[in-house]
C-alpha cells in the first residue's frame, strides 16, 4: 500500500462527478423512503413478536394458517436466521398470555416447538420512542456542528453537516429501499454512523486547516487535493480496519444484530465516500478562503517557529 | 531531549496497566450455575435439611460443586448448567412450602480478586436469559382511587355531624356533593374545609340544586402520583422477592413507568401474573332494608353470577389492613385464607362488628383490568388503539357475622388452592396503590442468551485478530507496538465496565467490537504521520516526536465529536442502545490513554535517546 501515499489523486478536479454519484444516492433513499418507506421495528411500531424453535424445519404457510384459523389478525410468519426459527409477528392488541398461548397452538398440531423469546412494545412506547428518535438525531447534529463551527470556523460546520446528513439519509435510505428492519439497534449504528463519519471529515478538516496556513498557494482546490491526499491512506486504514471488525460482526454476531452491522458497514462506506468527496468539496462552493482561518499574527508566529 | 517520557508517566501506565488486570480478570471466571435455597419464613434452613437436598441431586446424577451460606440464604453451585432446572425442581419437591427454590448463577471470582471487591461484569437480558416488563402506572385511578376513599370519609363525617347530603360524585381531580339546601351544604364546606386542606373548594347553585365541588391542588395532585409510583414500586419488589428471582431489578423509569427485570425466569406467565395482579379485597357490611339507594351497590358473586347483593358503599377495610396472610384448607378441604391484620385495621374491623352482630359482611375480591379496542377514526381512517381500564368486582363470600372479629381471622369461597396461595402472596406483599398496565414486555429463552454470548465473544475474538494481523502487516515494529495498546485498551475497557457494575448486553458487545475498529484509528493517524515526516526527510527522532505532536489535535478533535454523539446516544437512548453508549464511551476514552501514552510508551523505550537509522514503520 505504500505507493498510495505517494499517490496525488486530483479529487477536486473530479468533484462534480462526485456531486452526481451523491446527488443520485441521495435521490434514489428520499425516494425509497417517501415511496416505500422504513420496515419499522417492533420497537417504533408497537405489537407483539414471538420467535419459536422447532425441531424440524416447519411449513410456514401451515403455520400462518393454523394462526389465522385461531382468530389472529393481522399475522407475519417468517423464517429467523435459520429454518427451524420462526418469526411470528401480531399487530394486535397485547394481551399478558399470547405468548404460551401461541406457543401451545403450534405445539397442538404434535410438533416439537420451544419458545425463544417474546417482545410486546405497546403503541405508546412506540410513539414515544420515535419522538424522542428523532429528537435525539438532531441534538447530535446540532451539538455536533457547534463543537465544529467553535473548533474550526463555520464554514466547516456547515460543510459537516451537510456530509453527515448525507450519509445518514442514504443509510436509512438503503434501510428503506431493501426493506430491512429498522429497530432501535439500528438507531444506535446510525448515531455511531454520525460519529464515525465526523471523525472521518475532522481528521480531513484538520488536515486542510493545517495546509491552508502553512501552504503558500491560494488555489483551493489544490490545497484540497494536498490535504486530502496526505491523510488518504489513514483514511482508508481507518475505515479498512472498521470495516474488517464489522464484517467479523456480520458474519459471527448472529442475527440480533446482523442489521445493526450492515447499517455501520455501510455507514462507515458512505462516511469514508463523503469525507473525502463531500466534505471537503462543499467548502468550495461555500467560498472558503484563506482569510478565514488566518489568526492572530501572534498564532502564525508560534506556527512558523514549529515548521522546521 | 526527545521521545523519552519522565519516570511518573510510566509508573502510571504499569498502575493502569495492573489495575485494568485486576478489576477484568474476575470475567475470566465464568459463573457457576447455582440453586438458591431461602425459607418461605425468613429463616436460615437448616444444615440438615441443605444435606437432605444434596443427597437428594446426588441421586439423581446431578455433580454439586459446592454449598454455601450467605446472608441467610443456601447456594448450592453444580457443576453442569443442564442439570439447573432438574435440580430446582428435585430441591423444591424435597423441601416442600418451608422454602422457595430460585435459579441462580453464583460468582466463581476467587478469594483474592474478591479482596479488591473485583467482580464480573453483569450479563444483560439479552444474554443469560429472563423477562422484562415495562409497566405503566395509572395514575388517574390513582386519583380516583384517593377520591373515593376521601368521599368515603367525608360522608362519614356528614353522617356523625346529622348533615343530609344526596350525592356524592368523583370525576378527574374533583369530588362533588350535593345538598338538599344551601344551608347544608355551607355548613358542609365549613366542616370539611377544616378537615380536608387539601382540596380548592368552590360552591355551586342553590336551594335544592346546592352543590360543593372539591378540586385537589397541583401539589397535591403530584404528591398522590409519587405516592402511587413508589408505593407501587415497594409492592412490586416485595411480589419479586416472594417470587425467589436472583438478581431482580425494578426501576422508575420517567414520570409514570416502571420497569422490572426478572433475570432466568422460564415461566414468564406465572411471573407476569404476579407482577401485575391488581388483586385487593374490601370488606364491607350488607346493606339493610331501609338503607336509602344512594349508599348502596349491587355486586354479583364471582363464581355464580346468577345470585348478588346489596351492599354497602362504606368499605369497612381494604387488603391494605393486611400484616400478614397464608393458605390452607378449611376443616372440609376447600382452600382458604388466614389473614391478620395490622392495628388501625383490627380496630376499625373490631367496631364494624361488635355493633353489627348478626348481620352479614361481604369480601369483595376487586382487579383492575385493562380492555383495548381499535378505534376508527371516521375521517383520515386511521385505527388507535384505545385503552379502557376497568375494575372487577366481585363477592366471594358473605357471612353472618357471628362475633366481633379480631385481628385475625379466615376467608372462605375461593376457587381453587393456587388462587388462595397467589391471593395470600398478593396480600402479604401488598396492593398496587395504582393499577399498572404491560406496555413492554421481551421474554429471552435461556439457549438464546447462551448463543448470544457464544456469537457476541465469537465476533470479538475474530475481530480482534484481523485488526492484529492487518496492524502487523502495514506498520511492522510499530504494528506491536499498536497491537500490544490495543490489547491493554481491551483490559481497561473490560476493567472500567466491570468496576462501574455496568450490564453487558449484545449491543455492548457490538459496541466493543466497534470501539477496537475505532481504536487503531489513533495510531494509524500518527503512524501515517510519521512515514510522511520521514519522507519529507525529518530524522527518525524528529519524525516520531513530529507524528505524535501534529496528529494530536486532530486525534482529539476526532474522539470529542464521537464522545458527544455518544454521550447524546446515552441520554435519549433505552435498553439496548444505552449499553451500546456506555461501552462506545468508555471506549473511546480508553483508546484516547492507550494510543497516545502506551504507544508512545513503548516507542520512547525502544527507540528514544537511541541512535536509530531506520524505522520498522
Amino acid at each position: 500500500m505504500k505507493p498510495l501515499s505517494n499517490l496525488q489523486i486530483d479529487f477536486m478536479g473530479r468533484r462534480n462527478l462526485a456531486f452526481i454519484v451523491s446527488a443520485v444516492m441521495l435521490v434514489v433513499s428520499i425516494g425509497a423512503l417517501v415511496f416505500q418507506q422504513l420496515n419499522l421495528g417492533l420497537d417504533f411500531t408497537g405489537g407483539t413478536l414471538i420467535e419459536v424453535r422447532y425441531g424440524a424445519a416447519p411449513s410456514l404457510d401451515a403455520i400462518r394458517q393454523l394462526m389465522v384459523e385461531s382468530g389472529f389478525r393481522d399475522v407475519s410468519v417468517q423464517t429467523f436466521g435459520a429454518s427451524t426459527e420462526v418469526l411470528i409477528r401480531l399487530q394486535q392488541a397485547f394481551d399478558p398470555d399470547v405468548g404460551s398461548d401461541v406457543v401451545n397452538l403450534l405445539r397442538s398440531s404434535g410438533e416439537n416447538v420451544n419458545l425463544v423469546r417474546a417482545e410486546f412494545v405497546g403503541s405508546q412506547v412506540g410513539d414515544q420512542l420515535r419522538d424522542q428518535s428523532g429528537l435525539g438525531l438532531l441534538v447530535a447534529l446540532g451539538v455536533v456542528m457547534l463543537y465544529v463551527a467553535f473548533r474550526f470556523q463555520y464554514k466547516f460546520a456547515i460543510g459537516a453537516l451537510l456530509a453527515l446528513l448525507h450519509d445518514v439519509i442514504i443509510v436509512v435510505g438503503i434501510f428503506a429501499l431493501f426493506q430491512l428492519e429498522f429497530d432501535l439497534t439500528v438507531l444506535a449504528a446510525i448515531l455511531a454512523v454520525i460519529g464515525y463519519s465526523l471523525n472521518d471529515t475532522i481528521v480531513v478538516y484538520d488536515r486542510i486547516r493545517e495546509t491552508i496556513r502553512t501552504s503558500r498557494i491560494d488555489d483551493m482546490p489544490q490545497i484540497f487535493n494536498e490535504a486530502i491526499n496526505s491523510t488518504l491512506s489513514r483514511t482508508l486504514a481507518t475505515s479498512g480496519t472498521t470495516m474488517l471488525v464489522l464484517l467479523a460482526l456480520l458474519l459471527l454476531g448472529g442475527d440480533m444484530i446482523q442489521n445493526f452491522a450492515i447499517a455501520l458497514l455501510i455507514g462507515v462506506g458512505v462516511g469514508t465516500f463523503s469525507s473525502i468527496y463531500i466534505s471537503g468539496a462543499l467548502l468550495l462552493p461555500l467560498k472558503l478562503s484563506r482569510e478565514d482561518l488566518i489568526p492572530t499574527k501572534k498564532a502564525i508566529d508560534e506556527e512558523e517557529e514549529e515548521l522546521p | 531531549m526527545l521521545n523519552r517520557y519522565p519516570l511518573w508517566k510510566y509508573l502510571l501506565i504499569l498502575v493502569v496497566l495492573v489495575v485494568g488486570l485486576i478489576y477484568s480478570l474476575p470475567n475470566l471466571f465464568p459463573e457457576d450455575p447455582a440453586i438458591q435455597l431461602s425459607s418461605a419464613q425468613g429463616e436460615t434452613l437448616e444444615l440438615r435439611q441443605i444435606q437432605r437436598v444434596e443427597s437428594a441431586l446426588e441421586e439423581n446424577g446431578i455433580a454439586v460443586k459446592a454449598s454455601e451460606q450467605e446472608n441467610g440464604q443456601w447456594l448450592i453451585r453444580l457443576r453442569n448448567d443442564e442439570d439447573q432446572l432438574n435440580a430446582r425442581d428435585i430441591a423444591a419437591e424435597l423441601l416442600g412450602s418451608d422454602a422457595t427454590v430460585a435459579l441462580n448463577l453464583a460468582e466463581a471470582t476467587p478469594g483474592w480478586l474478591q479482596a479488591f471487591s473485583a467482580s464480573p461484569m453483569t450479563l444483560g437480558l439479552d444474554l443469560r436469559g429472563g423477562v422484562h416488563f415495562l409497566l405503566e402506572v395509572d395514575m388517574n385511578a390513582a386519583l380516583t382511587q384517593r377520591l373515593e376513599v376521601n368521599a368515603s370519609a367525608m360522608r362519614e363525617l356528614l353522617r356523625s355531624e346529622r348533615i343530609r347530603y344526596r350525592n356524592t360524585e368523583v370525576e378527574g381531580r374533583t369530588l362533588s356533593i350535593d345538598f338538599a339546601s344551601s344551608e347544608d351544604r355551607d355548613n358542609a364546606r365549613r366542616l370539611i374545609s377544616r378537615d380536608f386542606p387539601n382540596f380548592e373548594f368552590t360552591s355551586e347553585g342553590s336551594d335544592r340544586s346546592s352543590r360543593l365541588v372539591m378540586t385537589l391542588s397541583d401539589q397535591t395532585v403530584n404528591e398522590i402520583q409519587d405516592y402511587a409510583i413508589n408505593q407501587n414500586l415497594t409492592t412490586l419488589r416485595n411480589r419479586v422477592n416472594e417470587l425467589g428471582v436472583a438478581e431482580p431489578m425494578v426501576q422508575r423509569q420517567g414520570p409514570s413507568q416502571i420497569v422490572v427485570e426478572l433475570p432466568g425466569v422460564q415461566d414468564t406467565v406465572a411471573a407476569k401474573r404476579i407482577v401485575g395482579a391488581t388483586a385487593n379485597l374490601e370488606f364491607r357490611l350488607e346493606a339493610r332494608n331501609d338503607t336509602p339507594d344512594a349508599e348502596t351497590e349491587t355486586h354479583v358473586f364471582r363464581n355464580d353470577p346468577a345470585r348478588s347483593a346489596e351492599l354497602m358503599r362504606d368499605v369497612i377495610i381494604t387488603g391494605d389492613s393486611v400484616s400478614s396472610a397464608s393458605n390452607s384448607f378449611d376443616e372440609n378441604g376447600r382452600p382458604q385464607v388466614n389473614i391478620n391484620l395490622d392495628g388501625t385495621g383490627g380496630t376499625l374491623m373490631n367496631r364494624a362488628t361488635r355493633t353489627n352482630i348478626g348481620r352479614n359482611m361481604a369480601v369483595l375480591f376487586i382487579e383492575h383490568k385493562s380492555e383495548d379496542t381499535v378505534v376508527v377514526d371516521p375521517e383520515t381512517g386511521e385505527e388507535t388503539i384505545v385503552r379502557e381500564p376497568y375494575v372487577e368486582r366481585g363477592l366471594i363470600s358473605l357471612a353472618t357475622i357471628q362475633s366481633a372479629l379480631g385481628n385475625s381471622f379466615r376467608i372462605t369461597g375461593l376457587d381453587s388452592p393456587t388462587e388462595a396461595a397467589e391471593l395470600a402472596l398478593l396480600l402479604r406483599s401488598g396492593s398496587l396503590a395504582a393499577p399498572i398496565y404491560f406496555v413492554q414486555e421481551r421474554t429471552i429463552g435461556p439457549s438464546l442468551g447462551a448463543e448470544n454470548i457464544k456469537r457476541g465473544l465469537l465476533s470479538v475474538q475474530v475481530g480482534l485478530l484481523l485488526l492484529v494481523l492487518f496492524m502487523l502487516a502495514r506498520y511492522k515494529v510499530f504494528g506491536i507496538f499498536a497491537n500490544v495498546a490495543l490489547a491493554l485498551n481491551l483490559t481497561i475497557l473490560v476493567a472500567v465496565m466491570s468496576m462501574l457494575g455496568a450490564t453487558l448486553t449484545l449491543p455492548g458487545i457490538a459496541g466493543i467490537v466497534l470501539t477496537l475498529g475505532m481504536a487503531v484509528d489513533a495510531n494509524v493517524l500518527i503512524f501515517e504521520r510519521i512515514r510522511e515526516e520521514l519522507r519529507n526527510g525529518l530524522s527518525v527522532q524528529q519524525a516520531i516526536h513530529a507524528g505524535y505532536e501534529r496528529a494530536f489535535t486532530s486525534i482529539v478533535d476526532a474522539n470529542i465529536t464521537t464522545l458527544l454523539v455518544a454521550v447524546i446516544l446515552f441520554s435519549i437512548g433505552t435498553g439496548p442502545v444505552k449499553g451500546f453508549a456506555v461501552t462506545l464511551s468508555i471506549g473511546i476514552l480508553t483508546s484516547m490513554f492507550t494510543a497516545l501514552m502506551v504507544t508512545r510508551a513503548m516507542v520512547n523505550l525502544t527507540y528514544g535517546s537511541k541512535p536509530v537509522k531506520k524505522l520498522w514503520i
